[in-house]
């Protein structure tokens, strides 16, 4: 995705940076209530046996709701450590590096969690 | 020409600390202390889906003084980074860019992000002894 006047005169320093501040931003709002809701969820939690968890977690809502959170989660942290990174990591090989790790991970930690989700919310056997 | 041969124009250490630099900093510090309870997040799903075992492994961490002080900060990080977050949304429309709506707005933040861990915690441990 391209800004209006980038695409009119053809410049941009990458061609792709009107997207990543896009996409944290739009992750940044779905974040406001997911979080929100996540908390007092977990809050309602407390003291609560494995059998109560784990139904909860499998219910439709609680499902699709923590599904979400951890697609906007990871997509923003991704987002987020990548310019934290640039900021701060000066030599080249190890700023690309660590870039592709917090990607990989962020990718990986977040089908993690969509795979456990799911496989409550469908009833998988573990 | 070697980089760090070349002259550096004043850092952080020349000027004095203003709310506004420390809001900021703590905004990406905190951004990165909740990417870190991502992993407790998705620690505490894999276990739930593995069986008991595994979440008592999971529960009893959390439960444990570490536990605690790492659900703390993570909790004060969260509502720290979501209030400073809705504020630079609004920058982002083009609002409260002045000075003095800057250090109102940074001052709100600070409050409601303290308010919304109390009441989080006041909740928490009300159900964790009732």
């Amino acid at each position: 995705m391209r800004s209006p006047l980038g695409r009119a005169i053809g410049l941009g320093s990458a061609k792709d940076g009107v997207e990543h501040w896009l996409v944290q931003r739009i992750t940044a709002v779905a974040l406001v209530p997911l979080a929100l809701w996540f908390v007092a969820s977990v809050i309602g939690l407390v003291g609560a046996d494995f059998d109560t968890v784990q139904g909860w977690i499998g219910r439709p809502l609680p499902a699709i709701l923590l599904v979400l959170l951890l697609i906007a989660t990871f997509y923003h942290a991704s987002l987020g450590l990548q310019v934290v990174i640039e900021d701060y990591v000066h030599a080249e090989l190890a700023r690309i590096g660590l870039v592709i790790l917090v990607r990989l991970a962020c990718v990986a930690l977040a089908v993690a969690g969509i795979v456990a989700v799911l496989s409550l919310a469908l009833g998988v056997p573990s | 020409m070697r980089s760090a041969d070349r002259p550096l124009s004043p850092h952080l250490q020349v000027y004095r600390w203003q709310l506004t630099s420390v809001m900021s900093i703590l905004h990406r510090a905190a951004g990165v202390v909740l990417s870190l309870g991502g992993l407790l997040l998705v620690w505490w799903l894999v276990a739930v889906a593995s069986g008991p075992e595994a979440y008592a492994a999971v529960s009893g961490f959390l439960g444990s003084w570490l536990g605690i002080v790492l659900l703390l900060g993570w909790s004060a990080a969260l509502f720290y980074h979501l209030c400073n977050g809705i504020r630079h949304l609004v920058w982002d429309t083009g609002h409260a860019l002045d000075l003095k709506s800057v250090y109102i707005g940074g001052t709100i933040v600070i409050a409601a992000a303290a308010a919304l861990t109390v009441i989080a915690w006041v909740a928490g441990m009300s159900r964790w002894v009732g």
